[in-house]
């Protein structure tokens, strides 16, 4: 499918709200993302950036307002996502604890298998060229994030960043055209983080990104725009210049600092 | 492009790593070859044991072979697929009558054990729906209510299933050919134990060689996502109350056939058989086993089977009384439980897997050292 018109965004929710009880999680809400670009999500802590994301990924249903992808309202389930070439990581990692390296990132690419139960059940051949597909895919995703000669370990036996890479290679294997991150930077030290923030401007190329963070660097110098949130509610919205010095958002960070202090 | 080797395990010398790759470049590469051969050197082995014991052990391992049937499917759910079930007994049960009354109709042996199973895959994926939704204590206590309440339709309906007293269930027929095959093999008469302990392996060795081809394959990965992380399966598309509906559903035709077994080899069918006793009995024999895997399924059942009598004889032996001594084989086998669990976790496959590890290091590192 191509948009003869430039697309006004790939994704994006419109107006959304969500409330626990007496709670306002968001607020009508809106934000899109465009065709290749890296939009962040920011905000203090309990601001509503977790609860957004499960709107996205449809772990929670909102109240009010849309989710649309490629300007269509939809509101898939979880597990139809990466049907619909979004992939997301999680918070931590997340990675399936009893499977290897390799097996990990070959569920990711779960959805371009061909072959069913019947094949996996006597073992015919269409089986076994469909788990080498797999594995190739698998080991290509590895590669990329530098992480293929791990691809026999079991995760708990490896050191949190690189585990980190295995699940950001789970999520590319199934090639999405839209990642949402899920705090990628957390637990890794300057160097891994500035790395990071290069591999995710090289996939702008291939996919629109989502991008939940707290580490300010890392979304200042990644992202081409930024929603901020404050109390469920979008407090500024624009590139990361205009957000800087937003009154606004110096307010609600200011107003964070000075909570905690 | 080629993967790279870099990442041979830590802790395996080169030489050992050299000697497995060599070893493997002569067995055949694909799945089905693989466990084709595995297959058959299996059947030859079991052809052997059968042959050279008697009837009364054949009976016994008529009996192994279906609690080792029943066990595999039950790891499958719940060692790969983290799905408690405390009902599988049950399950059994279904397909123990479901036998019976197509035997009683005169129905070919093969064509019941496949109905057998056709129909507790179906009262499986009844109670997977539920199972899917549920979680642990709360899934065990559903189950456990399917392992207390199924036996009492048996009761229930005792015009056709023959109430408290059970439902005979008719010896299938010895066929002439496998008399003249066993006569041609050891030039002995076929007993009916025999006839009947090679129904069970035949069978048991067929269903472990395609749960071993699920488990190799995208099925069984799929599994074990699921039960490792449930968000993350989600996340990467896989739809999480059908793969697990499925995982019963498999585990439930595994219970069918062996209860098909069952019924053939006891030739009855009484609610009595299919307590909970059966079900923990199953659970307990996948745990010392080695959760998760076929082979642990089998050393579990082969446990279940042999330790009772073994220690009842040893108790007669060192001079306790019948009673006293029959009351040792739960006593030991609960003690075998307990060590199992605070000693080897992961099960008798675990400690097999240690112990021959350190083998192939040891006789590499001093061929080459």
């Amino acid at each position: 499918m191509s948009d003869t018109q430039p697309a006004p965004s790939v994704f994006g929710v419109a107006d959304v709200s969500v409330r626990f009880g007496g709670l306002v999680a968001l607020d009508a809400v809106s934000f899109a993302v465009g065709h290749g670009k890296v939009h962040g999500v920011i905000g203090p802590n309990g601001a509503g950036k977790t609860t957004l994301f499960n709107v996205c990924c449809g772990f929670v249903r909102p109240d009010a307002g849309t989710v649309l992808r490629h300007g269509r309202p939809v509101s898939p389930r979880p597990d139809e996502l990466a049907g619909m070439g979004i992939a997301r990581t999680l918070q931590g990692v997340g990675l399936f604890r009893g499977l290897s390296v390799v097996e990990n990132v070959m569920v990711g690419a779960d959805r371009h298998r061909k072959a069913g139960f019947g094949s996996t059940l006597l073992a015919l051949p269409r089986s076994d060229r469909d788990e080498r597909a797999l594995r190739e895919r698998a080991m290509a995703a590895l590669a990329e994030l530098g992480a293929d000669g791990y691809a026999a370990r079991l995760p708990g036996s490896l050191p949190y960043p690189v585990q980190k890479r295995v699940a950001l290679a789970r999520a590319l294997a199934s090639e999405p055209d839209l990642l949402l991150l899920d705090e990628p930077a957390s637990g890794l030290g300057h160097d891994e983080m500035t790395e990071l923030g290069a591999l995710i401007r090289s996939l702008t190329a291939r996919m629109s990104v989502v991008l939940v963070e707290h580490h300010m660097d890392l979304v200042m110098s990644v992202c081409d725009k930024i929603t901020v949130l404050d109390f469920g509610k979008v407090v500024a919205d624009g590139t990361p210049d205009e957000v800087r010095d937003d009154p606004a958002v110096i307010d609600a960070y200011l107003g964070e600092e000075a909570t905690h202090a | 492009m080629a993967a790279p080797t870099k990442d041979t395990e830590v802790g395996v010398p080169p030489a050992a790593a050299g000697r497995f790759a060599a070893f493997t470049r002569r067995m055949p590469s694909s799945t089905l070859g693989k466990h084709a051969l595995t297959l058959l050197v299996a059947f030859v082995v079991v052809v052997l044991v059968l042959e050279l014991t008697g009837p009364f052990r054949n009976s016994q391992f008529a009996t192994m072979a279906y609690y080792g049937i029943a066990a595999a499917g039950l790891t499958v759910l719940t060692g790969v697929n983290g799905q408690i079930s405390l009902g599988h007994g049950a399950l059994m049960a279904v397909g123990a009558y479901t036998t019976g009354l197509m035997l009683a109709a005169e129905i070919p042996l093969l064509v019941t054990m496949l109905g057998a199973m056709a129909v507790t895959a179906a009262v499986g994926a009844v109670v997977g729906v539920a199972a899917a939704r549920l979680h642990g204590p709360y899934l065990a206590g559903a189950t456990l209510a399917l392992a207390v309440g199924l036996p009492g339709l048996a009761i229930y309906f005792d015009h056709w299933l023959g109430g408290e007293q059970g439902m005979r269930i008719p010896s299938p027929q010895m066929p002439a050919w496998f008399s003249d095959a066993i006569y041609f093999l050891s030039a002995t008469e076929a007993s009916s134990a025999k006839y009947l302990a090679y129904i069970g392996w035949v069978t048991l060795l067929v269903v472990l060689f395609l749960l071993a081809n699920l488990m190799a394959g995208r099925t069984g990965r799929v599994w074990r996502a699921v039960r490792d992380d449930e968000v993350a399966a989600e996340l990467a598309g896989i739809p999480l109350g059908k793969v697990r509906v499925l995982a019963f559903v498999v585990s439930a035709a595994c219970a069918g056939i062996a209860g098909a077994v069952l019924g053939i080899v006891v030739r009855l069918a009484a609610p009595s058989g299919f307590t909970i006793v059966l079900s923990l009995g199953l659970l307990t024999a996948v745990v010392v086993g080695g959760l998760g895997s076929l082979v642990g399924a089998l050393l579990g059942s082969a446990l279940l089977v042999f330790l009772p009598p073994f220690v009842t004889n040893v108790g007669t032996d060192i001079g306790l009384d019948n009673t006293q001594a029959a009351q040792l084989a739960p006593f030991v086998y609960g003690a075998v439980l307990v060590l199992v669990m605070l000693l080897a976790p992961s099960g008798a496959v675990g400690v097999l897997k240690k112990l021959l590890k350190k083998l192939w290091i040891g006789r590499s590192t001093r061929r080459t050292g």
